[in-house]
């Protein structure tokens, strides 16, 4: 059957999960953008709402089973509060999820309990690479088998919280396929940017570049299970976040386009705006439907689920893009100053095609 | 529970349906385009026989079967789901047929929607007798199309013989011909008129009256020749003293009442058949990118997906745009016509699935006419056709700027007035 019904849990977890967004990191964002760092504290609420937790079994700490629906249902209302503040959030679930996904039994059972027990602490994944033509089943970070064991060499970008993190997981080629390895802080050859790196948006977060020179590491390093359902993790959870950030992009425009007066009657009097306002509310939909679908086929199981992740990030990122652009456009010169949210909305926003691998669900 | 499986009933259907849209639609799609206003008389038999035992075609659901063993579990409905399926998959065959399906088309949608009891009883059970019969909508006028409240047609009652008197000339009215013109291989059909019993009271005034087929005074004016969907006749019709019974009146026979009982409790009839509507310019999308993916995989063409758009070839990109498009679009469909199912107000999301049909149709058989070169623009294949039969998908059943207008003013929470 069709159905578009959360259930009543996904419910109760969806309204804690938006109260937790507009209350706490939505007023948050705009200083934690320029002053660049979030406080641990709004970190430590979001991670106690227990939504990586959730997605765990029991057997590893948890209390629940994944569903990449639940998780995509959070994450939208996440980072329709904050995308910085979502993905921080959900950090730790990069290492975490990953071992889910694709560790072995021993891996999962040393591995998972440490993260899931403890307050929010900082554990991370590199997979993005400092290339144009990044692709993630393409890696140019090399790993080679020598004598039982794996080297590793490459260049990673974008890895949060990488200086801090007591453990992450790599990703690198091995025989032609993208494969996650773990990396204990301090492996020799592991070489971790001392500065931050400035990106458009998302400056909350530390980011770092890591370079990997010759990085042994013994067979258990790696993790047996396949790339694809954890690349197919991430494209839905930032779909679905795209899908929050273009949400709160048409829901301030709409609010401001009531108030905001123009030859005598309101901004969103005017058909210009008003059906600007329609389109976006109507992608805003077309592509969240398109998410949950990528998201249920992933929990049904389906043989398509991978490639339909890719298309729901796909549009949803050139959704949130048009979104946030019209959303600035509607505030005019107001949309870009600072002191109105869109301005980041829009940086952020632009971002979903190239945030492949930070964030899962 | 979120769930995007389709019910059985409509997944079972699906060879079925396939089979029809091959069999007997694509075969004569290029015939019934060069020789318009003929009958396709094949489908129409054949639709009528099928639509008799299983309710296929039409635009208004079957009756759901009440359960009668309180302990046996609920079915949800999915009498909506099941038509925006089989208008998907009929168009993909050839939409101008399938707008020739007989068995309940737009006029008995507006019965269905804002009809008593009685008159549904009256008006919508010839659709399963011996022989096919038509209907259709008459909305617009020469001077008021997406405008309704210009609507000049004129609905007068005679108090003494208890009926009302109609006049006025309707235009675009879909299978009107066939609805009106006395046909030995159909059974008596009927249109829905739309008029007005007080002109000074706009929308207020507006009402809809069904005009029985042979109803003296009716008659068909003119068949218009248009870019596409030349199956479908387009009729313009002519009321002069058209006398029909007095509860021929959809709703409220009166002004004062509450105007939802009126005007807009007949609009309603739009939140059920947009999506339908919306799911047949889906179809017409779809049959266009059916062909591109075939005739790429002939050239040995083929889509990389989960590439970044910067490895891929535009298209590929273009290929894949095309998919997001279209099955974004089905969704919103879905998601509309399970909410009428399920009788939840779905007037937003109904005219948002309108909204992205509309686009979609139209850019994806731009687009893949576009794409194909010499192939796109030649006769020899359908894809030119699709290009001219999209575009009425953004224009008929509300075009896409009315439907924006009708989903700007919900979400700002305007009403007409304030949003014009």
């Amino acid at each position: 059957m069709y159905s578009f019904e959360p259930s009543d849990e996904q419910k109760m977890l969806i309204d804690a999960v938006s109260r937790f967004a507009a209350s706490d990191l939505r007023p948050a964002a705009h200083d934690a953008e320029e002053a660049k760092e979030l406080p641990l504290k709004l970190i430590n609420k979001g991670w106690e709402l227990g939504v990586l937790q959730a997605s765990i079994p029991e057997a590893y700490g948890g209390f629940g089973d994944r569903s990449a629906v639940t998780g995509i249902l959070a994450a939208e209302e996440l980072a329709y509060g904050d995308l910085a503040g979502a993905l921080a959030i959900g950090a730790p679930g990069l290492f975490a999820m990953t071992i889910l996904l694709a560790g072995s039994e021993e891996q999962k059972k040393k591995y998972l309990l440490p993260v899931i027990e403890a307050a929010w602490s900082p554990y991370t994944a590199a997979l993005i690479e400092p290339a144009f033509n990044f692709d993630p089943n393409d890696l140019k970070t090399v790993a080679k088998t020598k004598g039982g064991d794996y080297f590793l060499d490459g260049e990673k970008t974008y890895v949060p919280y990488a200086l801090q993190a007591e453990t992450m997981v790599v990703f690198a080629s091995l025989d032609g396929r993208t494969r996650g390895f773990l990396l204990p802080k301090g492996t020799p050859g592991v070489i971790i940017a001392a500065e931050r790196q400035k990106l458009l948006g998302l400056n909350a977060i530390p980011f770092y570049a890591v370079k990997l020179e010759g990085v042994k590491l013994g067979s258990e390093s790696l993790l047996p299970g396949d790339f694809s359902p954890i690349l197919a993790s991430s494209r839905v959870a930032l779909a679905s976040m795209a899908i929050g950030v273009a949400k709160a992009a048409f829901e301030y425009s709409r609010d401001y386009a009531k108030e905001r007066d123009v030859f005598g009657v309101k901004v969103a009097q005017k058909q210009a705006i008003a059906f600007m306002l329609a389109e976006m509310a109507t992608e805003i939909e077309a592509a969240r439907l398109l998410v949950w679908e990528a998201a249920w086929m992933i929990d049904a199981g389906k043989e398509d689920a991978a490639r339909q992740a890719y298309l729901a990030l796909t549009g949803a990122s050139d959704m949130v893009m048009m979104v946030t652009d019209r959303a600035v456009q509607i505030l005019g010169g107001h949309g870009y100053i600072r002191e109105h949210p869109v301005e980041l909305w829009m940086r952020n926003g632009r971002g979903f095609p190239m945030f492949t691998g930070l964030a899962m669900v | 529970m979120i769930e995007f499986e389709a019910p059985k009933p409509i997944a079972n259907q699906a060879f079925v349906l396939k089979t029809v849209a091959e069999e007997m639609m694509r075969s004569k799609s290029r015939y019934f385009d060069e020789h318009e206003h003929e009958i396709p008389y094949d489908y129409i038999e054949f639709m009528h026989t099928v639509k008799r035992a299983t309710g296929a075609g039409s635009l208004v659901p079957k009756e759901e079967k009440k359960e009668e063993d309180p302990n046996k579990p609920k079915h949800a409905p999915i009498g909506y789901q099941m038509l925006a399926s089989i208008a998907e998959m009929l168009a993909w065959g050839d939409v101008g047929m399938y707008l020739c399906t007989p068995g309940g088309l737009l006029g008995a949608a507006a019965v269905q929607a804002a009809g008593t009891p009685e008159q549904r009883q009256k008006f919508l059970s010839r659709f399963v007798g011996d022989k096919p019969v038509f209907d259709a909508m008459c909305m617009t006028e020469a001077g008021a199309g997406s405008d309704t409240s210009a609507i000049r047609t004129t609905a007068v009652l005679d108090k003494d013989k208890n009926e009302w008197a109609l006049n006025g000339e309707k235009i675009f009215v879909t299978a009107g011909d066939k609805s009106l013109t006395p046909n030995e291989k159909f059974d008596k059909g009927f249109i829905v008129v739309w008029a007005t019993i007080d002109p000074k009271a706009g929308r207020a005034g507006m009402r809809a009256f069904v005009v029985e087929a042979g109803t003296p005074g009716v008659r068909v004016e003119k068949l218009e020749h248009k870019l596409g969907i030349r199956c479908s006749d387009t009729a313009t019709i002519v009321l002069q003293d058209a006398r029909v019974p007095f509860d021929s009146i959809l709703g409220s026979p009166t002004v004062e009442t509450d105007s939802a009982k009126g005007f807009k409790g007949a609009m309603a009839t739009f939140d059920a058949t947009r999506p339908l509507v919306a799911a047949g310019g889906i179809g017409v999308a779809r049959a266009a990118l059916d062909f591109v993916k075939e005739k790429l995989a002939e050239s040995g063409v083929e889509i990389r997906y989960g590439l970044p758009r910067q490895k891929m070839t535009n298209i590929e990109r273009e290929v894949i745009d095309m998919e997001i498009m279209l099955r974004s679009a089905w969704l919103l469909i879905i998601k509309a016509v399970w909410m009428a199912d399920n009788k939840k107000s779905n007037a937003l999301e109904a005219s948002m699935s309108k909204v992205k049909a509309g686009d979609v149709g139209t850019r994806i058989t731009q687009k893949a006419v576009e794409l194909m070169g010499p192939l796109g623009y030649s006769r020899d294949f359908l894809l030119e056709k699709w290009f001219r039969d999209a575009k009425i998908t953004d224009i008929y059943e509300g075009t896409g700027q009315i439907n924006r207008l009708v989903v700007a003013r919900q979400i700002l929470d305007y009403h007409s007035a304030e949003l014009r």
